[in-house]
């Protein structure tokens, strides 16, 4: 074992505990959103229907939540255990950034989510809205937090560098660093892609088998309804992601779309085996000109190749397939949500073809997959750099030798299966029991109040 | 952006602020994790009730864990790589105990009925294991990671210790949380449990100057001794107080089941308070003052102005939520 790179294996220990942990918040951002949608819907139309979706959904969340929240504990002992040198070179301005997350974030998310998960006997109604939302609120904020270190470390600003380690001299810039506005929206649209598609996936999967009643109508159309409406954008915020990604990290692009040579009349290539030995593509299938046209808007655009940046550039092959993975979901998404929403307008959902149905089952993880692809391009695309131009992956692991990191990465891998094994079949088990699934007397009733529904707090305190 | 107090303050009060989250994550992850512990005395119903006990609470908890170590990350980032590259793998097993523990809540209420022993099991062992841990690295840190064989042991000590005061506390915050027979029963747990949590401490507290001659000396130093006794006298008055409490029958209408949880915090505090004593002004022993570990001044304040707007605020949420979920638990709803 101790002739294994340690780094390397701190590398695929990283990348599984960050794939693990993205899972659940991609999650829970959206779904908190949609929670407090079928609230309200709820308090508007006092229609049970719409609670039935809340109950079930809510149970999703919790378990969700749980997953990205121990995960998540996971991440922050990351840094120290494995990338030492991470903190040390570039901690004044990670630093801050980590700390107004945990601050500002994880214990509105923490606290408020026991009122949103258990509460709805204990405090007024409004209240419990409130607490939807404040959740909802505060998984966004943590994802705008880490997502502002990200961008930051993908495309650096406001800062200098004093005796070798880096000071924060404009948190303006490093805030609104240039890639963070693209990289915020592509990944929030991407959370509520990721849980539009399974809601409409599990929903889809209930109608089959019995229809499931009026609230999983409900959702199954609402869903298919917010896709439609937010992949358009994500498409197009992609595009223009991409574009600004041309301009800071050029040589990341380059691989993404596995080209070698700069050049004017750049093709788009749609399938290629990327040889990085012998620094060209085989069984190249490619539109003409079309990289040109995507990334300059016309013909003649001179793309960046590789071959500008040898020995300096991340690795092809899996920038290459990842953003082809990625946006073939994409494409997949517009197709098939497109054709949902126009069916189910026109005639409803009751009438939708069955093999439409199970279209949208078998996309039902498919935010999951189009996620972490995004990632991957994303991540492996700022190799060698852990912080682009400023501090490279192999300076910040830390001294733990190969078989310690490897014994630990065995044991977080077991956990993971099993766990995301135990996620699915359960997120299953209670798409089949709907609103029968299980519900006890509610915990903790006031002192003196009868257990029910809503009472208000200030009727319920005098015992 | 410059400093709006003396930089000299500034790793004082940081020091400050994470001590006393690590505190705060203690005793309140402590509850949840000696409640964890002691589920497997009990069975179905009761065991129900006592996980829906800590429900509302855990998550918000664990993030004084998340909080302190990234005080620790953010204000001593030096230190946080050298500490936690010192107990690689006991942090690791914490990891995934605290995993565990975690997700089990969800599973055993969600999973089918067949396999919710699995999850209590997962449970069990999660919070038993996180719990030696922890202990096993506050052993460690505070022997300065020596790696000897006496060393070990004491840190195997610390970890059944730990285990000890966090069944103690488990114990305490049922009796406030529970009734009627069950509670009756934690009233027995509390009794045994705070013994032994005293037991520990005592040896903790004899080894520990043996072990490390930088504690003797900064223990038993005039005058510093004088200020410094105080906290055994009134650990063990505590102690003593609490267990003649514990004999007496339970009080009428559950009056004062409070004071066994509001004691079992009082003594993890003076324990804590005797260890970072035992430390100050040193990170890690002897090699890395909070000086030398700290970050610039100019990041530090910029988190200072963070934390002190929001400190306050989650004390206070956290009290409602407290309040809010007050009373006796009855099973776990989403209603
Ligand atoms: C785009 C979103 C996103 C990304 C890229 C990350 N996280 Fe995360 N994280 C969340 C979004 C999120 C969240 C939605 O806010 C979670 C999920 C469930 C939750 O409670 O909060 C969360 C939970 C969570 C927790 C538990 C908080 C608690 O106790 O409530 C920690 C400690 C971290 N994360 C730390 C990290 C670190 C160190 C990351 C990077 C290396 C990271 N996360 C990437
Ligand atoms: C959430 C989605 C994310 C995914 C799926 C992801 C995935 C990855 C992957 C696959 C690598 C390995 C690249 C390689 O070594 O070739 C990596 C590296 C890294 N990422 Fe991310 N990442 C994510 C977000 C983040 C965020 C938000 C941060 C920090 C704030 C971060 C910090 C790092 C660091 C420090 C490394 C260096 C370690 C390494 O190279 O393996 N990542 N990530
Ligand atoms: C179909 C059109 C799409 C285009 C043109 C596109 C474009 C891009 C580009 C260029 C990047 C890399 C940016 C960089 O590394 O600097 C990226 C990253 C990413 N993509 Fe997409 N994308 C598309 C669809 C999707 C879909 C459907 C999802 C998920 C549901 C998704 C999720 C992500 C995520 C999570 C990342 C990593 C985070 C980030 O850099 O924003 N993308 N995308």
């Amino acid at each position: 074992m101790d002739g294994v790179d340690p780094l390397i294996l701190a590398r695929i220990q990283f990348a599984a505990n960050i794939s693990f942990h993205i899972l659940f918040p991609t999650i829970t951002i959206a779904l908190g959103w949609a929670l407090l949608g079928f609230k309200l819907a709820y308090n508007r139309t006092k229609d049970a229907a719409w609670m039935d979706a809340y109950r079930l959904w809510v149970k999703v969340f919790a378990l969700s939540f749980a997953m990205g929240v121990v995960s998540g504990i996971t991440m922050s002992f990351q840094f120290g255990t494995n990338w030492p040198g991470y903190m040390e070179k570039v901690g004044n301005v990670a630093g801050p950034l980590l700390a107004y997350e945990v601050l500002t974030a994880f214990f509105l998310e923490a606290v408020f989510l026991g009122i949103m998960l258990f509460g709805f006997s204990r405090v007024p109604n409004w209240v419990h809205t409130l607490a939807t939302c404040l959740v909802a609120g505060g998984t966004t904020l943590s994802a705008f937090w880490i997502i502002v270190l990200n961008s930051w470390m993908q495309t650096p600003t406001g800062y200098e560098i004093r005796d070798g380690v880096v000071h924060a001299t404009d948190w303006w810039a490093i805030v609104f660093n240039p890639s963070m506005p693209y990289r915020l929206t592509h990944m929030l649209l991407a959370s509520a892609l990721t849980v539009a598609f399974l809601i409409a996936g599990l929903s889809a999967w209930r109608w089959l088998k019995d229809g499931g009643g009026e609230g999983v109508r409900r959702t199954l159309k609402a869903a298919v309804y917010a896709a439609a409406l937010l992949i358009p954008v994500q498409i197009f915020v992609g595009d223009m992601h991409g574009l600004n990604t041309l301009e800071h990290q050029p040589q990341k692009v380059a691989a993404m779309e596995a080209n070698w040579e700069t050049q004017p009349h750049t093709p788009l290539i749609l399938f290629a085996i990327p040889d990085e030995k012998a620094r060209t593509n085989h069984l190249e299938v490619a539109v003409p000109s079309g990289a040109s046209l995507i990334l300059k808007h016309e013909a003649a655009g001179v793309v960046p190749g590789l071959n500008d940046y040898r020995g300096n550039h991340p690795p092809v092959a899996p920038l290459f397939w990842g953003f082809r993975i990625m946006v073939g979901l994409g494409v997949a998404m517009l197709a098939v949500s497109w054709f949902g929403a126009w069916r189910i307008w026109r005639r409803g959902v009751d009438t939708l073809p069955r093999w439409y149905a199970r279209a949208l089952v078998a996309m039902t993880f498919a935010g999951w997959v189009a996620t972490l692809a995004g990632w991957y391009v994303t991540e492996i695309g700022r190799q060698p750099w852990l912080v682009t131009g400023v501090l490279k992956t192999a300076d910040a692991v830390g001294p733990v030798g190969s078989m310690m990191v490897a014994s630990s990465l065995t044991l977080y891998l077991a956990v993971y299966v099993v766990l995301l094994a135990a996620y699915v079949a359960v997120l299953y088990r209670l798409a089949r029991l709907g609103k029968a699934a299980p519900e006890d007397k509610p915990m903790f009733p006031i002192p003196g109040a009868a257990p029910g529904p809503a009472a208000p707090l200030e009727e319920g305190v005098t015992p | 952006m410059t400093p709006f107090i003396d930089p000299w303050w500034l790793p004082v009060i940081f020091a400050g602020l994470m001590g006393l989250s690590i505190l705060l994550y203690v005793i309140l992850d402590g509850y949840d994790l000696g409640v964890g512990m002691l589920t497997r005395l009990e069975k179905d119903e009761n065991r129900d009730l006592m996980v829906a006990s800590i429900g509302p609470f855990w998550d918000a908890n664990e993030t004084w864990l998340v909080l302190g170590i990234g005080l620790l990350l953010v204000a001593f980032p030096v230190a946080h790589g050298i500490i936690l590259t010192q107990l690689y793998l006991p942090v690791a097993l914490m990891l995934v105990a605290l995993i565990l523990r975690g997700v089990s809540f969800e599973f055993r209420a969600k999973a089918p009925p067949g396999q919710k022993h699995r999850w209590d099991a997962a449970f069990f062992y999660g919070s038993l294991i996180t719990a030696l841990c922890q202990g096993y690295m506050l052993g460690a840190y505070v022997l300065g990671f020596d790696q000897s064989v006496a060393s070990v042991l004491f840190c195997l000590l610390a970890a059944l210790g730990l285990v000890a005061g966090y069944l103690f506390v488990g114990a305490c915050w049922l009796v406030y949380k529970v009734e009627g027979e069950l509670q009756k029963r934690a009233v027995r747990w509390a009794e045994w449990t705070l013994w032994a949590t005293a037991l520990a401490m005592a040896i903790i507290s004899v080894a520990t100057p043996l072990l490390s001659g930088r504690i003797f000396t900064r223990w038993f130093r005039l005058p510093e001794i004088i200020a410094l006794l105080p906290i055994p006298i009134a650990s063990a008055t505590l102690f003593v107080g609490l267990a003649i409490f514990l004999r007496r029958p339970l009080r009428e209408k559950d009056a004062l089941s409070w004071v066994p949880l509001a004691t079992a915090g009082i003594l993890f505090a003076l324990g804590f308070v005797g260890i970072a004593y035992s430390f100050y002004p040193y990170l890690i022993a002897d090699r890395l003052d909070i000086w030398q570990a700290a970050a610039s001044p100019e990041s530090l304040s910029i988190i200072l102005i963070g934390a002190l707007f929001v400190l306050p605020v989650i004390l206070g949420y956290s009290i409602l939520s407290h309040w809010i979920f007050r009373g006796k638990a009855t099973h776990l709803s989403y209603e």
